[in-house]
């Protein structure tokens, strides 16, 4: 049980910067998603966390101990690395061991923690099996299993799932977040797949280039992404993002007034709907020519353009009548529309 | 079922041809020679040869000349195969560490096993002659009696050193692929948790290397057996006093310097069959250790 706490954190490699200074203040017991395009530095930021990349800059400390130049091993950390990095040549129960033993655990407390791991990850059947007898969701649990036996001040997950299939991905997402729920360990936890990272997180950390973009609660990022890089990367599809506030397009309510210096103009898709003549919520209106309709059963996905050809996609409930090459009017309230300057911040009224 | 295969009758023979004949020629026709000799028994003046049975294999395996040479053939092929092994582990374990000019190492370490078994033995011999070589000057100097012309155990260990040298680099080569395919993520694994240094090169590192160190140990085997009869002859010509007489010098002193062609015959069978069953147990008893990826 600990906190973790980056101060100013960089990371150089050679003339390039790959961290460029990251402040963040993790609580006990949080669970902490890190999330970014490839090459955002996420893993890097992660790894250094762990100590197995060294700290150019800044400072990093684990329940108000400073680790900058401490081996990984005496930073009191486990990790969930994704392509499991368990120990072909040993059983699941010496995989689940090794890290104990190496501390010299005693005897009767390895076994008794490796049989409460292996009941809460339901990998008992399997204790006496080498790897790679194992499924890739099993081997999944097998680390993770790794990782809670060793009860460390934190658990560092780097994108645990990536490697499994969509279902069992699912599943093992639920699962992460109550073993964690239950073990209030302090976790962080890197992912580039936005759906991961909205369902698991306490709270998220967008990352871009090096730079944090966003730190807050998923449904906060949701609903006010601080740029329009956090407004495309959380929420699918992206967010429809109209690149001036004039255009014969489209149009909006006159009695509507936007904050100054507004440049950007950004819509969920799930926040537009097929305009029905109620003035109330239709501070946005445009027609869009249909190009393509997605059906993923619960509801449609509708790909179109507004008449000065700009690409738009809005939501519709249920499996749609929409048609290629229709011209459907569509609409959105006031509360939907996503305001940004020139460069990309935020505009709030 | 659609026959895929080539349409042309004799094509799929020719491709495999060269093998076949290069296996013929090199392999099946002396072997077979070698043991039709082996029950052969040659007269002194070379004109005629009548058949003895297995007389030729008895008297080989009575003879104490022949344990002898077995004998110091298994300390020879140990020692080799361990110093060899041991020296290319070492060396490769280093080399992985470093980051910068890794080719240029490697490509050093690989100069001698381009070198000319009689010529490596030369090279030794140079050094540690005692009556000419730096190095046994040195040794003699500093108070170390180091004379291999009379002293058995010096004699072997200076073809052991010359012969491991030789296989060196190509132990090195292996074990240095063999380091680079086992995943970082596994290492990084490790040390987080807690497993430093030695514990995780033995722990780890070993065990991951074991098809590596397996393979090796059945090539190097077979080097000690067959391949260093250039370096003993150059270096101590099986000496002192039989010293460093391996089974295949013996082969070849019987053979082609004392022209007791049964005998020699009988050994180079002898000889096969040892190397066959060695390599079988190998696979058998040391490869179910080993654990493939």
């Amino acid at each position: 049980m600990a906190n973790i706490v980056l101060n100013d954190v960089r990371k150089k490699y050679g003339n390039i910067d790959a961290i460029k200074g990251i402040s963040l203040d993790i609580a006990d017991g949080e669970f902490l998603v890190l999330v970014g395009p490839s090459g955002c530095g996420k893993s890097t930021l992660l790894r250094m966390i762990a100590g197995l990349e060294s700290i150019t800059g800044g400072e990093i400390s684990i329940g108000g101990r400073v680790v900058n130049t401490l081996e990984p091993s005496e930073r009191d950390i486990a990790m969930v690395f994704q392509n499991y990095a368990l120990y072909p040549h040993m059983t699941v129960r010496q995989n689940l061991a090794y890290g104990l033993k190496n501390r010299n655990t005693p005897q009767a407390e390895i076994d008794r923690r490796i049989s409460d791991a292996a009941k809460a990850l339901e990998i008992e059947t399997f204790l006496e099996r080498k790897p790679r007898q194992l499924s890739g969701g099993q081997r999944q649990r097998v680390a993770m299993g790794r990782a809670i036996v060793r009860e460390p001040a934190a658990f560092l997950f780097d994108e645990p799932l990536s490697n499994l299939d969509a279902k069992l991905r699912v599943q093992m997402r639920v699962e992460i977040k109550r073993l964690q729920k239950s073990l209030q360990t302090t976790s962080v936890y890197v992912t580039h797949d936005q759906m991961e990272a909205m369902t698991l997180a306490d709270r998220l950390v967008v990352l871009n280039s090096g730079v944090i973009e966003q730190v807050g609660t998923p449904i906060e990022l949701y609903e006010k992404p601080a740029t329009t890089f956090v407004a495309t990367f959380i929420g699918s599809p992206s967010m429809n993002l109209l690149p001036s506030l004039s255009s014969s397009a489209w149009s909006l309510a006159p009695d509507i007034n936007l904050p100054q210096g507004s440049a950007t103009l950004g819509i969920r898709p799930e926040d537009l709907h097929v305009a029905d003549g109620d003035g109330a919520t239709e501070a946005f209106r445009a027609d869009v020519k249909v190009a393509a309709v997605e059906l993923v059963g619960a509801e449609s996905y509708v790909h179109g353009h507004l008449t000065d050809g700009q690409p738009i996609i809005f939501r519709v409930a249920g499996r749609s009548r929409i048609l290629m090459d229709d011209i459907v009017p569509v609409a959105a309230s006031r509360q939907a529309l996503h305001l940004f300057d020139e460069a990309g911040r935020r505009k709030d009224a | 079922m659609h026959n895929v295969a080539f349409p042309n009758k004799i094509l799929p023979y020719l491709l495999v041809a060269p093998q076949i004949i290069l296996t013929v020629i090199f392999f099946f026709w002396p072997a077979s020679q070698a043991l039709y000799q082996s029950v052969m028994r040659e007269d002194p003046f070379g004109l005629k040869s009548g058949f003895v049975g297995l007389a030729n294999f008895r008297a080989v395996l009575s003879d104490p000349n022949y344990i002898h040479a077995l004998q110091v053939t298994v300390v020879f092929s140990i020692l080799t195969a361990l110093v060899s092994m041991g020296v290319a582990l070492l060396l490769a374990t280093a080399a992985d560490k470093v980051v910068r000019g890794q080719t240029f190492y490697r490509t050093l370490l690989i100069w001698p096993y381009a070198v000319a078994p009689a010529v490596a033995g030369m090279l030794w011999l140079f050094m540690f002659n005692p009556a000419m070589g730096t190095f046994a000057y040195l040794l003699r100097r500093n108070g170390f009696g180091w004379d291999p012309l009379l002293n058995g155990d010096q004699a072997m260990g200076l073809v052991v050193v010359a012969a491991a040298w030789k296989q060196i680099s190509y132990n090195f080569l292996f074990f240095v692929a063999g380091l680079q395919a086992i995943p970082k993520s596994l290492i990084e694994a490790a040390s987080i948790d807690g497993a430093r240094g030695a514990r995780r090169f033995w722990t780890i590192v070993f065990p991951l290397l074991a098809p590596t160190t397996f393979f090796l140990l059945v090539v190097n085997t077979v080097y000690a057996f067959f391949d260093t009869f250039g370096i003993i002859h150059s270096v101590t010509g099986g000496g002192p006093a039989k010293a460093t007489e391996t089974l295949v010098y013996k082969v070849y002193n019987d053979g082609f310097v004392n022209l007791n062609l049964g005998s020699s015959a009988a050994q180079s069978v002898i000889l096969m069959v040892i190397v066959i069953a060695l390599t079988a147990f190998q696979f058998r008893f040391v490869e179910k250790r080993v654990h493939y990826g």
